[in-house]
């Protein structure tokens, strides 16, 4: 069963895209059956990934690869591959999971969609294609999942295709994360130059067990496969598509933001890990200071924004964007394990908040704009109850929440970093900003009373959509058991290391400064929210700072204005030159082909075909002629040849 | 009077003369077949004459193989063109070669 498993853990990507492609030969009819095969596939990538869950934990530093040879041209062939690791497995799980959980409810939430059957199938294939990412042995396998993952986040966050907000979200993420993608291939080409395979592991020949070949290349090969991250994971400058992609249904962004999209782009960081500390020196590389710097930059940026937005989901967005860079900055100062703990437990409380954001809108009848909610902690108590356990995680409260762990793993690690303790006190702000968005969020959305009214038919919602709420809290809750420093298990199963049972690392000095700070987030916005009207508090005392935020610091604008202008007047050059230069050389060269035409055209008609005419016409002429003597009368013949003979006789006759 | 050479040439002239005249003025078609027939006999005529009054005498009789072919010929050329004066007016209800004229230009 272990060897088998290892052996074809290709079956877990395989699963939900074969379970999609059938779900779109069904058509567009049969719910039932969409639905069926989809939570079926699901729960089957669940029970496979668990499968292949058990045999990582056997052994430390597990890790079993299945290489094949893809295709061969001349004397080269590319081998790609599946690989079974702690990373890929932890992943695998957390990826299933979530999406199973976010499936279920999407029955709740998509049930009266007239595309019902059609969304299953595209969130199968996100999931497919995600679990794909994580168990792919090659870069570039990895690279083809990575562009079905774009693939599908276009299908679905334009799901809603009619609406033309929804199209437009749709190509700025694809386009915005191409641009990334551009780095990223440029960085896959050029790492085949330096190593010449592209498999990760290969029993000692795969590129990341040879860093050291890389040498001064590495740096460049690991910043433009970090071009790739930034765009999949909404890092500065590339995050603008993600605040965007709210215009997708909310199971969308839920899986989307917690389990595949953002979630590829640090995971990928996390897998090619050794290219960006090749060379470290006291665990440094320039390579790893520019992640750092990126993270810091977008957590800070991201958290700030959310403060002022008023769109229930688009704060969870801009979230997301901070909580990607808080995991950036933990891959960049060396914890590795730290960032992709924080990853998986934010992929449970994410897809929390997502799902109760969404269970919120449809209690609401699709409405998004928190100042018009208020109350509904009476209206919606399950949701209220499960919302409130993934805020207290997101904002890092300590000892019950997983959030509030790996958060705790982060700073721990940012604090250490030899090149510099900026970044670390950033992240103390950003903690402070979360605590208080968020505590923002809930003030508005479940306390207080109505504002707008609207709150009047609000329902909770079905147990098709709370339940799934209810297991993800319990796994936000629950997760913080493998997550404490006492028992560190989640971070040595990641490393490889034995667990060790060590009570006294539970209260650490640092566990208070976490402490101080949510709490001062919390009490802040609570004093800050706790009677607040349609106009935001924040926007009464600075309006100018409160407007700049909310206008997302003007970044699409100043897109706007540079880059897109700049590509607009690079077009219009480009379609002057190709109206009036190419088009003129175009039409010069024509118009001396036109005149070669008629010159041969009159040489044809005047001379050619003149004188086959002529020809022609004579020997009609003649013809006629000649028959005018066939008067077929054969006497006149008889008397011609016997005039001939005469002729010859008096002839004959002269010459003797 | 003294059979010569000359004489035997005057008539084979006059009888060559007297058929090209009849193939040339008669319209009945078997009437042009005799002319052809007098003409070929007229030939003969020749061929018999020369023979005999050649100053070298042959050994064998070359003229007269000459003409037994010839004759043998004319005899095959009559039963053919005989054959075809029949083919034609059975077709064309006449022998009259002024009216045969389908092969006219």
């Amino acid at each position: 069963m272990t060897d088998w498993i290892t052996r074809n853990v290709w079956l877990v990507p395989a699963t939900p895209i074969v379970a999609a492609l059938l779900i779109l030969g069904f058509g567009k009819h049969a719910r039932r059956a969409a639905t069926g095969v989809a939570i079926l596939g699901q729960i089957a990538a669940l029970i496979v990934s668990t499968c292949a869950f058990v045999p990582t934990l056997h052994s430390h530093e597990f890790r079993a690869f299945e290489n094949f040879t893809w295709f061969t041209f001349g004397e080269q062939s590319l081998r790609i591959g599946f690989v079974l690791d702690p990373l890929a497995a932890a992943m695998m799980v957390m990826i299933t999971l979530v999406g199973l959980c976010i499936f279920v409810f999407s029955l709740g939430y998509m049930a009266d969609d007239k595309n019902f059957s059609r969304f299953f199938a595209y969130l199968s294939f996100f999931s497919g294609a995600m679990l794909g990412v994580v168990v792919a042995n090659s870069l570039l396998l990895l690279f083809v999942f990575w562009e079905l993952v774009g693939l599908a986040s276009y299908l679905l966050i334009g799901f809603w295709i009619e609406r033309p907000s929804a199209a437009a979200a749709a190509k700025k993420a694809f386009i915005t994360t191409r641009i990334g993608d551009m780095g990223f291939f440029l960085g896959i080409l050029w790492l085949y130059h330096q190593s010449g395979t592209l498999l990760f592991y290969d029993g000692g020949h795969g590129c990341l067990e040879n860093v050291a070949l890389l040498g001064a290349s590495s740096t460049f090969i690991a910043l433009l496969i970090f071009c790739g991250a930034a765009g999949k994971s909404g890092q500065f400058p590339l995050h603008v598509w993600l605040p965007d992609a709210m215009e997708g249904p909310t199971p969308v962004s839920a899986l989307i933001h917690a389990a595949t999209m953002v979630a590829a782009g640090v995971f990928l960081v996390a897998r090619v890990y050794p290219i960006f500390s090749a060379g470290a020196v006291n665990g440094v590389t320039s390579s790893l200071i520019v992640v750092v710097w990126i993270g810091v930059v977008t957590g800070l940026m991201a958290a700030l924004i959310a403060v002022a937005q008023s769109d229930i989901k688009r704060i969870l967005a801009y979230s997301t964007v901070s909580q990607l860079g808080l995991m950036m900055v933990s891959l960049g100062v060396g914890g590795v394990a730290a960032g992709i703990m924080h990853l998986l437990a934010h992929g449970f409380f994410k897809a929390l908040l997502f799902l109760g954001a969404g269970s919120v809108i449809h209690g609401l009848h699709h409405e998004q704009d928190i100042r018009k909610m208020g109350g509904l902690r009476k209206l919606m108590p399950v949701t209220f109850a499960t919302y409130a356990v993934g805020m207290l995680a997101l904002s890092g409260v300590p000892f019950f929440f997983s959030g509030g762990w790996t958060k705790e793993e982060v700073l721990h690690a940012t604090s250490h970093w030899p090149s510099s303790h900026v970044p670390y006190f950033l992240l103390l702000l950003g903690v402070v900003l979360t605590a208080l968005y968020m505590t923002r969020q809930v003030m508005y959305v479940f306390f207080g009373s109505s504002r707008a009214g609207s709150d009047h038919h609000a329902h909770e919602s079905p147990s098709v959509m709370t339940v799934p709420l209810i297991i993800l809290a319990l796994c936000a809750i629950g997760l913080s058991i493998f997550l404490t420093p006492a028992w560190p298990w989640l971070e040595s199963y990641l490393l490889g290391h034995e667990a060790h049972i060590d009570a006294h690392l539970l209260l650490q000095p640092m566990i208070l400064v976490s402490l101080v700070l949510v709490g001062a987030g919390i009490g802040l916005g609570f004093w800050l929210y706790r009677r607040a009207g349609e106009v935001d508090p924040l926007q009464q005392k600075v309006p100018a700072v409160y407007r700049f935020l909310e206008n997302k610091m003007w970044i699409d604008e100043i897109y706007e204005h540079t880059i897109l202008a700049l590509a607009a007047f690079a077009s219009r050059v480009s379609d002057w030159m190709d109206r009036y230069i190419w088009d003129g050389l175009v039409r010069v060269i024509g118009g001396i082909g036109q005149i070669f035409g008629a010159l041969t055209k009159g040489a044809d008609e005047g001379v050619i075909n003149a004188g086959v005419d002529e020809t022609t016409v004579g020997a009609r002429g003649v013809g006629r002629a000649m028959s005018r003597l066939h008067s077929g009368q054969i006497q006149i013949y008889l008397g011609v040849i016997a005039l001939g003979m005469l002729a010859l006789f008096l002839f004959y006759a002269w010459l003797t | 009077m003294i059979a010569t050479l000359q004489i035997f040439l005057i008539i084979s002239a006059a009888l060559f003369s007297i058929g090209l005249l009849a193939a040339l003025s008669r319209r009945h078609a078997i009437f042009i077949l005799i002319g052809i027939e007098m003409m070929l006999a007229a030939a003969n005529l020749n061929f018999i004459a020369f023979w005999q009054f050649s100053p070298v005498r042959a050994p064998q009789p070359v003229g007269v193989m000459f003409v037994i072919f010839t004759i043998a010929i004319a005899a095959a050329e009559a039963a053919v063109g005989l054959a075809m004066v029949i083919a034609v007016y059975r077709h064309f209800r006449t022998t009259n070669v002024d009216q045969l004229t389908r092969l006219k230009g």
